[in-house]
C-alpha cells in the first residue's frame, strides 16, 4: 500500500523546462506546488563543473547525463508487421533524466515555428489541394495561431536572454535577420553570438547564391544578462562542449540558470528528486485526477494527492504515463480510432561534411557553442513553392557546427581507409580544415497513420509494466524532402570552397541506433477535436479536466525547427490559461 | 574495570559504525530527497572521473594483451612524429573500459528475450563488450594459428597482420566463433577512441592524439579567439589533469 502524503494544490510530474515554468507560474498564484522528478538534482558545481565537464568520453560517448535504459526504455520496429525489439542502448535520441531535463544538455537553439506551421493542414490544402498530400499523412492544425503564441515566445526568449538578430520586427523585415520568421513584438534580448571562421564562410557563400543568411538564435549568450527573475547569466566562452554536456559557466539557458534558484526560495514550492511517478490516479468516474503515485529510490511507494496534475515529462514519458494510467483512448492505427499514441513524429535531419585545402583554410573547429551558426530559411515550411517538387515540408539549414570534440570530429575524406597509416595521415591533415555541420539540414517530420506509440506485448520495465512500443519509419515524402534540402545544402558547402564533400542523405528505414536529434513529438497532441487529439488548445486533457500535459508530445506534427522554444512558449500559454481561466472556474476550458 | 573498558570500546565502535553509515548515505547521490527553501548544495559534492592507473592488465589475459597491442599498432601505426596505438595507450584504455561499467553493460537494458532484429533495430546481443572482446580475440588467434603455422595474431609479420585485418574488414577472412567483421569494426572504434579521449582514461598518452591533430584540449575559453579567423591557435593542449610538465611527480 502506498503511503499517503498531505494533499497539495498542484503536483507536477518532471522538473525540466516545462515543469519549472509551470511551477513558477502557479506558485505566483499562491498555490502549494510539489514537483516530483525521477532523476537527481543537478547543478553546475556538483555535476558538470569546469574542471571535468569537458569530457567527451564520459558525457557524449557513455551518456552520463541521460536516463539509463535499464531504468526505462522503449521497444522499436519500423512497420506494424514486424516484431518490436527493445532499445538496449540509446541511439536515435537521448532521453533526459534529472532536474532541468533536456534543458541541461541541449544545444540551446531558440527557433520560433512559422505562422503557417500552426495551421499546416489548412494552409497546405488551400495552397496545393488535398490531393497533393500523401493519403496516409495525418497532419492537423494545432488549434492555436502564431499570433496567439507570440507573447509567450517573447516571454521565453526573455527568460533565457536569447542571442539573435530579429528578422521581422512588428511586421518590418530587418536586414541580417531571418526574413521568413513571423512578426516579433521585440528584438532579441541580446545580440547574436560571434561566429567562427567556417560559419562566416557559410554566410558569405549563401549570400553569393542569393540566399539571406542570418545567425542562429541562441540560448548560449553573447553577453552577460540578468533575466526577469533577477538571475544572472555569463557570456558564452565558445568552449565547444554544449550539447550532451552541462554548461559550467551559467551561459546556457536551462531551468538551473533561468528559473530554479528563484523558484526554490518560494515557501509554497517543494520538489522531490529520485522519485518516479508510476501512475496518475483518477477517481471512479475516470474524469477527475486525484493525484499521482510515485516510487522513491528505496522502492517505497507514495501517493501524492492534488487538485491539479501537470504532466511535464519528456514526450515519451508523457505518453507512456497516459497509457499506463488509462487516461484517454489509446490510438489504434488499423481502426483509426483513439488518440493517445497518435501522430508521433521525429525530425528529418542530414548533413554534408566539407573537406578543405589545409594550406588555405584553418577553421579552429574546436571553437564553438551549442547554437552558434549561420543559417538560411529559404527551404523551410512553405517558404518555397512545393508544387514542382512533389513533397511537403522543409527545414532550415546551416553551418551550425558546435565544436570539434576529437572522438567524434576526426573525419577523413570519402575513400580514405578506416585504419592504418593512410587513415592516420588523413586525420592529421584534415582535422583543422574540415567543416562538420552536424545537424546541417534540419527538416520537418510530418505525421502518418501507421507511425505511432502503444504498449509492447513482450518487453517490460523494472516495475513489470509493458514498455512503450515505437512504430516509426521514414516515408517517401520525408525522404524526397531531405534529398532536395541536402542537395541545396551541399551546393552551399561547395561554394564555400570545399574540395571534397561527404553527403549523407536521410534514407529509409528509420534507424534507431544512429543519433538524429532528441526532438520526439506527438503521441498526446493538441487540437480542436477530441476524436483526433488528446488535449485541447490549452494542453488540457479532453478526458480529465484537471490534468494538463505539457511538452512536445502536444505537437500534431513536427516543423523544420528545434522544438524547445515552442515547448516553452506553450508551457507559458497553458499556465496563462490556468491562471486566467481554469482557477476561476475549474473544468473544461473548451467545449467539445 | 575491564568490563567498563570493553563497554566503552563497544560504544565507540558502534558510534563509529553509525558514523560511517551516515557518511556513506550522505555522500551517495542516488537517494530520494526533498528540496525545500534553498538549492541542495553541499561542499565537495562533485563526482570527478576515476583515473585509469598504469600497471598490469585488469581485464585482458597476457595473450589477449599481446593481441590487442598488436591490433592497436596496426590501426594506428607509429610514425616519427606520433606514437602508435600501443605506445599511446589505446590497449590500456580498452582494458580499463572493459574492466569497468562499460564492459559489463551497466545501465543498459538487458532483459530477455534476446532476438535477432533488423539492422535498424540496433544492438540486440546478450553479450556485453567484455564478452565480445574475450571471444573475438580468442577467435582471432585461433584462426591465425590455423592459417599461419600455429602463430597467434601478434606473432605474424606486419604484412600478414595487414592482410588478416583487410580480410576481416571485407568479410573474406572469417573467424570461427565470432563475427570477424563486426569485431574488427569495434576494435577500430575503440582504439581510435582511446587515442582521442582525455588521457585520464589511459589512452592518448601525453596527449599524443591531440597534439597530432592540433586539438588544444579542455581549454574552456576561446572568447579571444572566436573572431580571429583563419589563424592557427598557438597553444599546446591541456587535459583534465593539466599537462605532464605541470605535475612532474607522475612522470
Amino acid at each position: 500500500m502506498a503511503k499517503i502524503l498531505p494533499k497539495k494544490d498542484v503536483v507536477i510530474i518532471g522538473l525540466g523546462w516545462t515543469g519549472s515554468i509551470m511551477a513558477n507560474e502557479l506558485t505566483d498564484e499562491g498555490l502549494e506546488v510539489m514537483a516530483i522528478e525521477r532523476g537527481p538534482w543537478r547543478d553546475a558545481p556538483t555535476d558538470f563543473p569546469p574542471d571535468y565537464m569537458q569530457d567527451e568520453l564520459r558525457y557524449r560517448v557513455r551518456h552520463e547525463l541521460f536516463l539509463r535504459p535499464d531504468q526505462l526504455t522503449f521497444s522499436f520496429r519500423n512497420r506494424i508487421d514486424q516484431t518490436a525489439l527493445p532499445i538496449r542502448s540509446w541511439g536515435a535520441f537521448m532521453p533526459p533524466n534529472g532536474v532541468g531535463g533536456g534543458g541541461v544538455h541541449w544545444n540551446g537553439e531558440m527557433w520560433r515555428f512559422l505562422p503557417s506551421d500552426f495551421v499546416l493542414k489548412t494552409h497546405l490544402t488551400e495552397r496545393y489541394g488535398a490531393a497533393f498530400l500523401p493519403e496516409d499523412m495525418t497532419i492537423q492544425d494545432w488549434g492555436i495561431t502564431y499570433d496567439e503564441l507570440e507573447p509567450f515566445y517573447d516571454r521565453f526568449e526573455y527568460l533565457c536572454g536569447t542571442s539573435g538578430t530579429a528578422g521581422n520586427l512588428r511586421g518590418r523585415i530587418m536586414e541580417g535577420g531571418n526574413p521568413f520568421e513571423g512578426s516579433r513584438s521585440r528584438p532579441y534580448p541580446t545580440p547574436a553570438q560571434a561566429q567562427p571562421f567556417s560559419h562566416t564562410l557559410f554566410g558569405k557563400a549563401a549570400r553569393e547564391l542569393g540566399y539571406k543568411p542570418f545567425p542562429q538564435p541562441s540560448g548560449n549568450l553573447s553577453q552577460a544578462y540578468t533575466n526577469p527573475h533577477g538571475l544572472r547569466m555569463g557570456p558564452c566562452t565558445y568552449c565547444g562542449f554544449c550539447e550532451w554536456f552541462g554548461c559550467s559557466n551559467y551561459s546556457k539557458a536551462s531551468p538551473q540558470t533561468t528559473i530554479l534558484p528563484y523558484l526554490v526560495r518560494k515557501p509554497n514550492f517543494s520538489a522531490r528528486d529520485h522519485s518516479e511517478v508510476t501512475r496518475i490516479n483518477v477517481d471512479k468516474s475516470g474524469r477527475r485526477a486525484t493525484g499521482v503515485t510515485f516510487v522513491d529510490s528505496s522502492n517505497v511507494e507514495w501517493e501524492q494527492p492534488a487538485d491539479l496534475v501537470i504532466l511535464a515529462a519528456y514526450t515519451m514519458f508523457n505518453v507512456h504515463l497516459l497509457l499506463h494510467s488509462q487516461i484517454g483512448k489509446p490510438y489504434d492505427p488499423i481502426a483509426n480510432t483513439g488518440v493517445v499514441g497518435r501522430n508521433y513524429t521525429h525530425q528529418t535531419i542530414s548533413s554534408v561534411n566539407g573537406f578543405f585545402d589545409n594550406k588555405k583554410y584553418n577553421f579552429n573547429p574546436f571553437i564553438g557553442s551549442g547554437s552558434i551558426g549561420m543559417c538560411i530559411d529559404e527551404f523551410n515550411g512553405d517558404n518555397f513553392d512545393h508544387g514542382p517538387h512533389g513533397f511537403v515540408g522543409g527545414g532550415y539549414m546551416g553551418q551550425v557546427q558546435t565544436g570539434a570534440r576529437p572522438i567524434e570530429s576526426t573525419l577523413v575524406p570519402p575513400g580514405t581507409p578506416k585504419w592504418g597509416a593512410a587513415w592516420k595521415t588523413a586525420v592529421k591533415e584534415n582535422y583543422l580544415s574540415t567543416v562538420k555541420p552536424g545537424t546541417g539540414v534540419h527538416g520537418s517530420f510530418y505525421a502518418y497513420r501507421d507511425i505511432y506509440l502503444d504498449l509492447d506485448p513482450t518487453y517490460s520495465d523494472r516495475f513489470g509494466r509493458p514498455l512503450m512500443r515505437i512504430t516509426m519509419d521514414l516515408k517517401e515524402n520525408e525522404v524526397k524532402q531531405n534529398k532536395f534540402l541536402t542537395d541545396k545544402f551541399a551546393e552551399i558547402i561547395k561554394t564555400m570552397g570545399a574540395d571534397k564533400l561527404a553527403i549523407q542523405y536521410r534514407t529509409a528505414p528509420y534507424d534507431i541506433s544512429t543519433y538524429q536529434t532528441t526532438h520526439l513529438n506527438g503521441g498526446a497532441i493538441m487540437g480542436t477535436d477530441p476524436t483526433t487529439s488528446a488535449l485541447n488548445r490549452y494542453l488540457q486533457s479532453w478526458d480529465v479536466s484537471n490534468l494538463f500535459v505539457l511538452g512536445a508530445s502536444a505537437f500534431p506534427q513536427n516543423a523544420g525547427y528545434n522544438p524547445t522554444l515552442t515547448v516553452g512558449a506553450l508551457a507559458y500559454w497553458a499556465a496563462a490559461a490556468i491562471r486566467d481561466k481554469y482557477l476561476k472556474n475549474p473544468g473544461r476550458l473548451v467545449d467539445a | 574495570m575491564d568490563k567498563n573498558r570493553d563497554d566503552r570500546l563497544r560504544f565507540h565502535r558502534r558510534e563509529l559504525l553509525v558514523g560511517a553509515a551516515y557518511l556513506t548515505l550522505g555522500m551517495s547521490k542516488a537517494h530520494a530527497t526533498m528540496i525545500v527553501g534553498h538549492l541542495p548544495w553541499t561542499p565537495n559534492a562533485g563526482n570527478p572521473p576515476t583515473a585509469a592507473l598504469p600497471g598490469p592488465w585488469m581485464f585482458f589475459t597476457g595473450e589477449e594483451g599481446r593481441a590487442i597491442e598488436a591490433l592497436a599498432d596496426c590501426i594506428i601505426p607509429p610514425d616519427p612524429q606520433t606514437p602508435g596505438g600501443k605506445d599511446s595507450g589505446s590497449a590500456i584504455f580498452i582494458d580499463r573500459q572493459l574492466a569497468g561499467p562499460y564492459g559489463r553493460q551497466e545501465g543498459l537494458y538487458v532483459r530477455p528475450p534476446f532476438m535477432k532484429g533488423t539492422r535498424s533495430q540496433g544492438h540486440q546481443s546478450e553479450q556485453g563488450p567484455a564478452q565480445e572482446y574475450r571471444e573475438g580475440l580468442a577467435a582471432l588467434d585461433r584462426s591465425c594459428k590455423a592459417r599461419f603455422e600455429g602463430k597467434a595474431f601478434a606473432m605474424l609479420s606486419d604484412s600478414d597482420k595487414d592482410a588478416v585485418l583487410k580480410g576481416l574488414e571485407c568479410g573474406e577472412f572469417t573467424l570461427d566463433g565470432a563475427d570477424g567483421k563486426a569485431f574488427f569494426a569495434m576494435v577500430i572504434r575503440d582504439v581510435q577512441m582511446g587515442f582521442f579521449a582525455d588521457p585520464i582514461y589511459g589512452g592518448n598518452r601525453d596527449m599524443a592524439g591531440w597534439k597530432m591533430i592540433g586539438y588544444p584540449g579542455s581549454r574552456y575559453n576561446y572568447l579571444d579567439w572566436v573572431n580571429r579567423h583563419n589563424e592557427r591557435f598557438p597553444l599546446p593542449p591541456v587535459s583534465m589533469t593539466g599537462r605532464a610538465e605541470w605535475t612532474p611527480q607522475t612522470r
